[in-house]
């Protein structure tokens, strides 16, 4: 059986939620929230590579003459645009948590505008791709092993996945601009940012491992 | 059927007996456990019912002693022992059904090669010497018999269960199984990989017949096909007319490797690396000539998918394999002595 | 002697004037919660809901199954009706049942916390779940899906002609809901503990709830690609499962399985963790090798995810791969092994009543054993050849998911049944519906391990005429365990307005849980806890008796 201890009356410090004993608790569960969350993530794109892998290993020239096809000087101008935004995301939490509130509303909008960049490239790179017949389905036209359309495949799942949950992140890094030009966020209390940031990262990290698996394999 | 074990189906396979006496061990072995443990909860339901014990019984102490979070002595030895003799079990289940496994896939050399088709929803099945059958497969009894099969659509499995045989049919590749009929009669044939609306109806038989009977059963073309033209006659046809044979001289200086003994050999491809030319190989080089250059070679045959059936595809093959075969491959194959 | 049954009248608590079920009124008040048990509760009414409709589609299959060429349904519609069974049950039933409705409900309590880490993520899950049930419904109302709750290529991408996209849809989108449970449980766990609960003085519940939701979380997200890339062939042809393009209709059957056989360790870990809390309440001891059975839900989620190709055997994989997969099938065996045993020493000099929650113990500790012990036979590379596809899988799997997990929900149910609604439900009723469960549950899936050996294909709607006597059988076991399920929806319902009221703790039982009153107020605990004794200490308990 329990003891009832005298607990201290059950007030809720501003921001803190009503499950929590204190902000420490909720910045920590908060914090380990998100990690369990890109664990997930991870497992989730790693179902792609793993089909990458099996389908790599099976066809090695297919994919290597798909990938001639990607512009890998666009891909590496893309992959230097992610770094910059995660930068910028760092700076804009190294800016909460100094309490500036213009720095953070400045670099979280930085963010968003590489993060749009990114975006707006892909959108070039899968036009010129449609263009050349080369999205996998009925117009699919490919001088070679037919099996690189299994590698146009697993390009547009892979990155069109990645690229829905850098809209995403997009998005929640507008209601994190919203709420921090509010003043929302200081040094005592800036976790909101602190887990944008993490999702950013990885979502970047994510990217880090899709660049040269897709891009870099044009083979010797 | 009036035996007790009715739920044994006749052992009609030199496998067949292995299965069951296996399966005779794991219903002891489960038997056994499973009355332990009833048996048990049962007779503790009853022994320690509330109104049997005593509130507040001594015996607790000794056994919260003995057994608090299982930390006690007693209790660690315990757990260790029905840890241990359920893992050396576990093993022996594995090492019994391992071995029975690679009896099950590893046809002898020297069997008689059929060739079955599985399609939306009908078993196709071709004999060496051409004749064809639709859902029966008749085969003598006695012989090593090797199945190399493909499916013209979505997976199937072929599962014939008084063999203890079945093996999943995909398409785009070959799965072979083999068996040795030891009894005559006709058996169920069925399809064990839901494939559509008339899953239940891909069913068939296998029809085992004394040597002589199976014999004279081909030499009138199994009552179906056109008698006379072997399945390597009809391969070799098919690649005469195809013109395979332009590029793949026998001498290796054609535009093409040379097909002598190519199946079950190892080729060397461009590009380094090596690949075991088995059935699947051979079909793949004919319907997607770029996947694997032999090395020396450049690509530039023609793909042949969608110009030929599977039938067609096994009869290629079935010709391919009489090339360098010991006999010069002239006579096609007939059904060998029995072996015993 | 003083027994332990249910007390009706506990002196010492008078019945709750507010609780969590009358803090508040209105159907808004239920949909916006952000209270747990609340949660609990609109979770507990969805999945009653699915398991009927899963029960009507298995009705309907064995009355087919009567005669060997009846046609009380056409073929499609066989097809589609075992296919939904198969969707509905494991998706809408089992792998929510036990942790989203007496996870939700009791995992704050065992804690000693006012919540869950998360009580709007939590309460996403449950909106999440019905936007996939709205997409399942909508499959099943266009005409159904008949692929098999497999979903196999190339027949679901290139082949069959129902309602596929709809149905996987739904599928993907009721993971995210098990996922993001899974990851407010675990979070739970390690950050919203009362002080003095120290990991080993969990309740062995919590811990399975905790393996559980590690699966979920690691596994369910495999699902969610495999079904984005199955959308993707079947609606654009792309070619990753198509063989005329150089596809894989196997890798689909490796994708499938990484989640698939995980997934079943969801359906049956929690129900492992409730019978841990009830043999040890009904038996007033100390359970038996705390640790071991802790580290053994952690070994069976962590072996799980190395099993998958045993449902490969005849796929045509790889010799070695098989004979490496039913190696490990035969350790993930071993620690289940060790929790029947140490739940059967548990009872060792107990002192034992049969009240309903122990009887569905019992049933449970017997049916899984044999369940599990048939998977022994699969494991068993040389045997599954001949097994595999037939009904004797059939028979397997439904011995651990009815016989287990399904008698280990109705256990739990039963247990905190009091605790949930602050009534106690009718004894008598219970324990005949327990009996009748047990035995038409036999009588309906015994018969199908003989029919499995014989040779009966699954998802066969004819067969040969050999293989009738052992189907009416099962059909008339079918019909019992009918009767059986439900029973307890029209007592429990009935006991909602009519039961006895209550007390804190009717059972006597140790656990967190049962310091606060039935039902428990909205916050749960007026003041937080603070925990000093080991868990289970029952020992304690009966010193204080008699």
């Amino acid at each position: 059986m329990a003891d009832h201890a005298q607990a201290e009356p059950h007030t809720l410090a501003p921001h803190q939620q009503h499950q929590f004993e204190t902000m420490e608790q909720q910045q920590e569960t908060s914090t380990l929230g998100m990690w369990a969350f890109l664990v997930t993530e991870v497992m989730f794109f790693g179902g792609l590579f793993g089909a990458y892998t099996v389908y790599r290993y099976l066809y090695p020239q297919a994919f290597s003459a798909a990938s001639h096809h990607l512009n890998y000087i666009i891909g590496a101008i893309n992959t230097g645009v992610l770094i910059g935004s995660s930068m910028t995301m760092a700076l804009a939490v190294r800016a909460a948590q100094l309490g500036n509130r213009r720095s953070q509303v400045v670099f979280l909008l930085l963010t968003i505008v590489l993060g749009s960049t990114f975006l707006g490239i892909k959108v070039v790179e899968y036009h010129d791709k449609f263009v050349h017949h080369l999205v996998p389905g009925a117009n699919f036209r490919f001088e070679g092993p037919r099996e690189s359309q299994i590698f146009f495949s697993l390009y547009f799942a892979m990155t069109g996945m990645h690229a829905v949950h850098m809209i995403i992140g997009i998005g929640m890094l507008s209601t994190l601009t919203v709420l921090a030009w509010r003043g929302n966020f200081s040094s005592q209390y800036y976790t909101p940012v602190e887990l944008g940031g993490l999702y950013w990262h990885f979502v970047d990290i994510v990217w880090i491992y899709l660049f040269p698996l897709l891009y870099l394999i044009r083979g010797g | 059927m009036n035996r007790f074990l009715f739920f044994i189906p006749e052992q009609a396979s030199s496998v067949a007996a292995q299965v069951d006496l296996f399966f005779y061990f794991m219903v002891a072995v489960s038997g056994f456990f499973s009355l332990l443990i009833a048996g048990l909860i049962v007779f503790f339901a009853f022994r320690y019912h509330e109104t049997r014990v005593e509130a507040g019984r001594p015996a607790i102490d000794d056994r919260e002693h003995a057994t608090t979070h299982g930390h006690g002595q007693g209790a660690v030895m315990l757990e260790i022992v029905w840890t241990v003799i359920p893992f050396a079990l576990a093993m022996v289940m594995f090492a019994w059904g391992t071995s029975l496994y690679f009896t099950l896939v590893r046809p002898p050399a020297g069997a008689l090669q059929l060739y079955a088709v599985g399609k939306q929803w009908m078993w196709k099945f071709q004999h060496p010497e051409g004749v064809r059958e639709i859902n029966e497969l008749h085969v003598p009894l006695g012989q090593d018999i090797r199945l190399t099969m493909s499916s013209e659509d979505v997976i199937h499995s072929f599962f014939v269960p008084a063999f203890r045989v079945k093996q999943d049919v995909v398409p785009g590749r070959y799965t072979q199984t083999w068996f040795h009929p030891t009894r005559t009669g006709t058996f169920h044939l069925f399809c064990a990989e839901y494939c559509g609306t008339q899953h239940s109806g891909m069913i068939g038989s296998v029809t085992v017949m004394e040597p002589r009977d199976y014999e004279a059963w081909l030499a009138t073309g199994g009552g179906a096909a056109v008698p006379g033209q072997s399945l390597a006659q009809l391969g070799e046809r098919l690649f005469n007319e195809r013109a395979c044979s332009t590029c793949h001289l026998p001498n290796g200086q054609g535009r093409g490797p040379s097909l002598v003994g190519v199946l079950g050999s190892t080729v060397k491809l461009e590009g380094g690396g090596t690949v075991k030319a088995d059935e699947s190989y051979v079909r793949e080089s004919i319907l997607n000539p770029m996947a694997k250059i032999v090395a020396g070679y450049v690509p530039q045959m023609p793909t042949f998918q969608g110009q030929l059936s599977e039938e067609q595809l096994l009869e290629l093959i079935a010709y391919v394999r009489t090339l360098g075969a010991k006999d010069g491959g002239a006579a096609p194959p007939t059904v060998a002595a029995a072996k015993e | 002697m003083k027994t332990s049954h249910a007390l009706a009248e506990d002196p010492g608590s008078a019945p709750q004037e507010f609780n969590y079920l009358n803090a508040d009124y209105g159907v808004r008040s239920w949909l916006l919660t952000i209270d747990h048990k609340r949660i609990a509760i609109l979770y507990l009414v969805m999945i009653t809901i699915m398991f009927s409709i899963g029960g009507l589609f298995a009705t309907a299959l064995r009355i087919e199954l009567l005669t060997p060429t009846g046609d009380f349904v056409q073929a499609d519609t066989y097809n589609k009706l075992f296919t939904m069974h198969g969707v509905v049950m494991i998706f809408f039933f089992l792998i929510p049942s036990i942790p989203a409705v007496l996870g939700n409900f009791l995992l704050p309590l065992m804690l000693g916390a006012r919540d869950l880490a998360f009580p709007r993520i939590n309460l996403l899950s449950w909106y999440i779940y019905i936007v996939g049930a709205i997409f399942g419904t909508y499959a099943i109302i266009a005409g159904g899906v008949d692929t098999g709750w497999t979903f196999y290529t190339p027949y679901s991408t290139s082949s069959s002609q129902t309602q596929v996209i709809p149905t996987v849809l739904a599928g993907f989108i009721v993971g995210f809901s098990s996922i993001l449970t899974g990851l407010n449980f675990i979070v739970t766990t390690h950050k919203m503990r009362a002080p003095g609960l120290t990991w080993f003085r969990l309740p062995l519940f919590v811990w399975a709830i905790y393996a559980t939701s590690l699966i979920q979380m690691l596994a369910t997200p495999v699902l969610a690609i495999t079904l984005v890339l199955l959308l993707l062939e079947r609606g654009l042809h792309i070619g990753i499962f198509d063989p005329n393009l150089g596809g894989d209709p196997v890798l689909f059957q490796h994708l499938f399985w990484f989640y698939s056989h995980p997934a079943v360790y969801i359906m049956i870990l929690p129900g492992m963790g409730v019978i841990s809390e009830i043999v040890t309440c009904f038996s007033r001891n100390q359970i038996f090798g705390y640790k071991f059975i802790c580290f053994s839900s952690l070994g069976i989620a962590a072996i799980g995810f190395l099993v998958w190709g045993h449902h490969l055997f005849v796929s045509g994989q790889s010799v070695y791969a098989g004979v490496l997969f039913s190696l490990l099938s035969y350790l993930v065996a071993i620690p289940s092994a060790i929790k029947v045993f140490n739940w059967t020493a548990t009872l060792y000099k107990g002192r034992i009543s049969w009240q309903t929650p122990m009887l569905y113990v019992f049933g449970f500790i017997g049916l899984f054993t044999i369940g599990g012990l048939t998977g022994l036979f699969l494991a068993a590379i040389g045997l599954d050849v001949h097994l595999t596809d037939t009904y004797f899988v059939i028979a397997h799997f439904h011995y651990i998911m009815v016989g287990g997990a399904i008698m280990g929900y109705l256990g739990g149910l039963h247990y905190w049944w009091p605790k949930i609604t602050g009534r106690l439900y009718p004894e008598f009723w219970a324990k005949i519906a327990c009996a009748i469960i047990f035995l038409g549950f036999n009588l309906t899936f015994f018969p199908q391990f003989l029919l499995g050996y014989m040779g009966m294909p699954r998802r066969y709607h004819a067969y040969p005429p050999e293989f009738q006597v052992l189907n009416v059988m099962s059909t008339a076991g079918a019909s019992i365990l009918g009767i059986g399920y439900f029973l307890p929806i029209v007592y429990l319902i009935w006991s909602m307005r009519y039961g006895p009221k209550a007390s804190s703790n009717p059972w006597n039982a140790t656990g967190l849980e049962w310091q606060t009153p039935s039902p428990p107020p909205t916050h749960n605990f007026d003041r937080v806890p603070v925990v000093t004794q080991e868990a289970y200490d029952y020992p304690a308990m009966e010193r204080n008796v008699g």
